[in-house]
């Protein structure tokens, strides 16, 4: 989602670029790690920020460990819980998962953990598609108010903020010029 | 499947994203005409369709958006196919649907559209995707109903979810629509699928010839940027697409042709003449086809005919409408008075 | 009109508007109902009401050959008594009420009904139009000497204009003897069968099935065949086409014996006003095309045509709120018609005297009627406008029952003040009679 920063808000950077490699690096360890011998691991990026970091932790984990993952994307607009009252609708892309869910080991991997509605939709729409083994979550930055009961799997920095901050994570395939977590208040 | 598979591809939007901030038809509740979209409504409809077109190939082809909202189906002239097609778009967003046809409504009783629209809209509906024999009848719902309102055919004037499940199948087939060189066959006077297309191939730059007896081409209709022709074969040289309508001829249609072999005889599309078009010429019809009248078998069930892509794709395009007006709208509460 | 005691009247300063003759500044003494002086410094007597007319216009009452009563039969449309107010309200002194009622005014019971209802309400003259034939059907000759007799003032099937060339032909033959007009609705009701519109790029557009120009055209040439045939007094209602325009043209050059009225929408709007599906721009003739307006402006420009009428069609608000096609034709007209016509007097296309000519002498010329003029010794029937008033238009004031109007929301320039009807106010808008 694009919100808008207003004049006279202050940003402040968190995480920086090589941070971030850090940080996918050792969610990339930990998935391989847990997945030992696993044919049927996937990872499933949510649009759009965390289909980059999927991305990322594929070729991480093809590079450092030679292991192929297959790799889907998902729109999970179709299952969000907050449409009504929108000015706009959000505008919908296309899920792309192009291997069966069913029996898979699936681990969903989005940017920002925060109260929990984005991967509450996001089970929803991978089980609307197959009946998964198992459903764990990779999240590059927890930063707390869960409203439902949500943990993630593998986090890359837990971040404490108040609840109006908003956090953002810039990523240079999304057109930004370096990576970055950034915190507005 | 005598269609032809090797139009068919991945479906992928080449463009940026759209930004969904933007003014347009999107803010309305209705969808009426295509003359009243602009290019980029058009883009967004197509996108959004193509992400439903996905939900509609999985097995399990249902998604919760649309949970909790009430689509009403008010055809008062009857058309199974469109309904039907409707009513599945709906279901699949998990909408409850009514259906409501001329003979069981109170219409038939005498009661005004206008009315049977409010009554609806107090029943908690929140939208009517309607179809009328006669031109307008959608604007004069929408006038006086919050509810939306989808236009699924009044009288001979739109029907924009045809021309955008045509538009849809085009794109999907892997053509460009800009510079398309498109033949249009039929009764346009009488014909809201002509006119849907006219306006929404035109906007985005397809050449667009016009083809059928002077009896049944409307006067000015190349003030909307199209060509006429009396004459199909030569009318076809080179077509790219081919789009050919349905001669209606159980209405009264008495003066317009003297009779359905002579129409045959010169507006028939057949493989002789089809091949006359380019070679990967794509032919359209928006169903149900006269066999043998406007459309030969063997063009219906070619390699080069589409027709039934069109009537799947129909689905996914009716998804993203109902999808585009009702799901970020507040759900309409039934109305009654509490005293 | 029944004469009344009525108080004498002086109408002070006004510039006196009349057809044909130089515009003055002038007093108008009114005695008995009368006229009695026209010209500068008549002082007020003691029992005289004085109406101030400084900056406004003082006019020949005006008269309308085209309007819809309702009554009887469409009460809910609008009655004799509430389309006789609208009437006054825009300046109007006389109407001539169409047949097409429920009972048809086809005999002289009806007649001598609207006659009756009209005196009851006391407001504006109302002179009924009697059927040319039985039930407006077309077949047979209604009794038109006795509609003669009983006070009709001209003939017509408007609305169901004649098709038979034959009755038609045998109605001039007849109505010729008894000095009446024949008033047609040219329309060839084969050509614009099902049309709800005029068909041009509009209708092409909507989906809507057209009323072609032609289906005019072909019945205004029969028409004038006819006429020229039998030396009948022909009047062509509601002009609405470049073709029609021309061949009143070419009929008047030979000396035919026919007039032709426009109407205020036809020589303003064009089928635009149809926007999407707008019913308060159906009617009957259709709103035409651009090239159709201009020609109309040109006819009224040149004298080929010589009447301005309203063609007032009230109908109910639930009728037009139906769909396109069902709801019925009509336009609501008796109280903008002052306003528009003026508007022909700021685009330059009618000079003052004229434009007051379209709406007063002329019509009465048309139908032979009296009145149309302000001169001394004449009945008074007088019209004061105020011709820089600038107004909007809003139906729900309006006195006909009728809302029904496509200039709802339009600015106009030039109200109706006050109007005189034999001597005597029937109505101002300062005080409420």
């Amino acid at each position: 989602m694009k919100k808008s920063v207003s004049v006279g808000t202050s940003e402040a950077v968190v995480m920086g670029r090589s941070a971030m490699c850090e940080a996918l690096d050792r969610i990339a360890d930990a998935i391989v790690e847990n997945h030992k011998d696993d044919a049927m691991m996937a990872l499933v990026g949510i649009r759009t920020g965390g289909i980059h970091l999927a991305r990322r932790l594929v070729s991480t984990m093809q590079e450092r460990f030679a292991r192929e993952v297959p790799i889907g994307t998902l729109d999970i607009n179709l299952y969000r819980d907050d449409l009504v009252g929108r000015a706009r609708q959000p505008v919908l892309r296309t899920t792309d998962i192009p291997f069966d869910v069913t029996d898979r080991n699936i681990v969903l991997v989005d940017d920002v953990l925060f109260t929990g509605r984005t991967i509450r939709a996001a089970m929803d729409g991978v089980m609307d598609l197959g009946r998964p083994a198992r459903i764990q979550l990779a999240i590059l930055v927890d930063r707390g108010h869960r409203e439902l009961p949500i943990a993630a799997d593998f986090v890359g920095r837990e971040l404490v903020t108040t609840e109006k901050q908003m956090v953002k994570v810039r990523l240079q395939e999304e057109g930004h010029l370096t990576d970055a977590v950034i915190i507005t208040s | 499947m005598p269609s032809s598979s090797r139009h068919k591809q991945a479906i992928r939007s080449t463009k940026a994203p759209l930004d969904s901030s933007q003014e347009g038809w999107i803010a309305g509740k209705d969808l009426l005409t295509i003359k009243a979209l602009d290019a980029r409504d058009i883009e967004l409809i197509i996108d959004t369709a193509t992400a439903f077109h996905e939900v509609a190939g999985r097995a399990m082809k249902k998604v919760p958006v649309l949970r909790g909202k009430t689509i009403a189906n008010l055809f008062i002239e009857p058309s199974t196919r469109t309904r039907t097609s409707f009513e599945l778009a709906a279901k699949r967003l998990s909408a409850d649907v009514v259906n409501l046809s001329g003979g069981s409504s109170s219409i038939m009783k005498g009661e005004s559209l206008v009315d049977t629209g409010r009554a609806l809209e107090c029943m908690g509906v929140d939208l009517v995707v309607i179809r009328h024999s006669a031109a307008g009848a959608a604007h004069t719902l929408a006038r006086t109903l919050k509810a939306g309102v989808v236009n699924a055919g009044d009288g001979a004037h739109e029907h924009p979810t045809q021309a955008l499940l045509d538009l849809f199948t085009i794109r999907a087939c892997g053509k460009n629509v800009a510079g398309l060189r498109v033949v249009m066959i039929g009764d346009i006077t009488r014909s809201r699928v002509a006119r849907s297309n006219i306006h929404l191939l035109t906007k985005l730059n397809a050449n667009v010839c016009v083809v059928g007896p002077p009896t049944m081409i409307p006067p000015h209709i190349e003030k909307l940027g199209v060509s006429v022709s009396y004459d199909l074969e030569s009318a076809l040289k080179g077509a790219e697409l081919v789009m050919i309508l349905r001669v209606q001829h159980e209405r009264e249609q008495r003066s317009l042709f003297p009779n359905v072999q002579e129409y045959a005889r010169f507006y028939g599309v057949t493989r002789e003449r089809l091949a006359l078009a380019s070679p990967d010429v794509l032919v359209l019809h928006p169903g149900p086809m006269n066999r043998g009248i406007e459309i030969a078998t063997e063009v219906a069930d070619g390699l080069s005919s589409v027709i039934l892509d069109q009537v799947a794709n129909g689905i996914a395009v009716r998804m993203a409408v109902l999808y585009l007006l009702v799901a970020t709208r507040e759900t309409t509460k039934g109305v009654g008075v509490t005293r | 009109m029944a004469q009344r005691y009525t108080s004498d009247i002086l109408i002070q300063n006004g510039r006196v508007v009349r057809p044909g003759m130089p515009t003055m500044t002038a007093n108008v003494l009114i005695q008995s109902g009368t006229v009695v002086g026209i010209r500068r410094g008549i002082k007020a007597s003691a029992k005289c009401v004085v109406i101030d007319a400084k900056g406004k216009l003082v006019c020949p009452g005006f008269i309308d050959l085209h309007t819809h009563l309702r009554e009887p039969g469409f009460e809910y449309k609008e009655t004799i008594q509430t389309g006789s107010a609208a009437a006054v309200a825009g300046g109007f002194t006389t109407i001539c009420c169409m047949p097409n009622t429920n009972p048809v005014n086809d005999n002289k019971v009806v007649t001598e009904f609207i006659l009756g209802k009209a005196r009851l309400a006391g407001l504006a003259r109302v002179l009924p139009i009697g059927a040319i034939t039985t039930r407006l059907d077309g077949d047979e000759l209604a009794m038109i000497g006795e509609l003669a007799s009983a006070g009709c003032v001209a003939l017509s099937d408007d609305g169901y204009p004649v098709s038979s060339s034959l009755i038609m032909r045998r109605a001039m033959e007849y109505a010729k003897a008894l000095g009446l007009t024949i008033v047609d609705h040219c329309e060839d009701r084969e050509l614009s069968k099902h049309g709800v519109m005029h068909e041009g790029l509009v209708s092409t557009t909507l989906g809507l099935l057209g009323i072609p120009s032609a289906a005019e055209d072909v019945m205004v040439a029969r028409d004038i065949a006819l006429a020229e045939m039998t030396g009948c007094r022909l009047h062509l209602a509601h002009v609405s086409t470049a073709g029609a325009v021309r061949l009143v043209r070419e009929a008047k050059a030979r000396g035919v014996p026919i007039t032709a009225e426009a109407c205020p929408h036809h020589f303003i709007l064009t089928d635009e006003a149809v926007g999407e599906f707008d019913t308060q721009a159906k009617v009957n003739p259709p709103l035409r095309a651009e090239s159709d307006v201009q020609a109309i402006r040109a006819g009224l420009s040149d004298g080929t045509i010589e009447v301005i009428a309203t063609d007032h069609a009230p109908h109910a608000s639930e009728e037009k709120e139906q769909g396109f096609d069902r709801a019925p034709f009509g336009i609501t007209g008796l109280e903008t018609a002052l306003g528009l016509t003026l508007s022909l007097v700021e685009d330059g296309v009618l000079d003052l005297e004229s434009a007051v000519g379209a709406l007063t002498s002329n019509p009465a010329k048309a139908f032979g009627l009296e009145g149309g003029d302000l001169r001394e010794g004449r009945t008074a029937d007088i019209t004061i406008v105020d011709p820089k008033e600038e107004w909007v238009v809003d139906p729900s004031t309006f006195r006909s029952k009728g809302r029904n109007t496509p200039f709802a929301g339009r600015k106009l320039k030039g109200r109706v003040v006050t109007t005189i009807v034999g001597g005597e106010v029937v109505f101002s808008t300062n005080e409420k009679p």
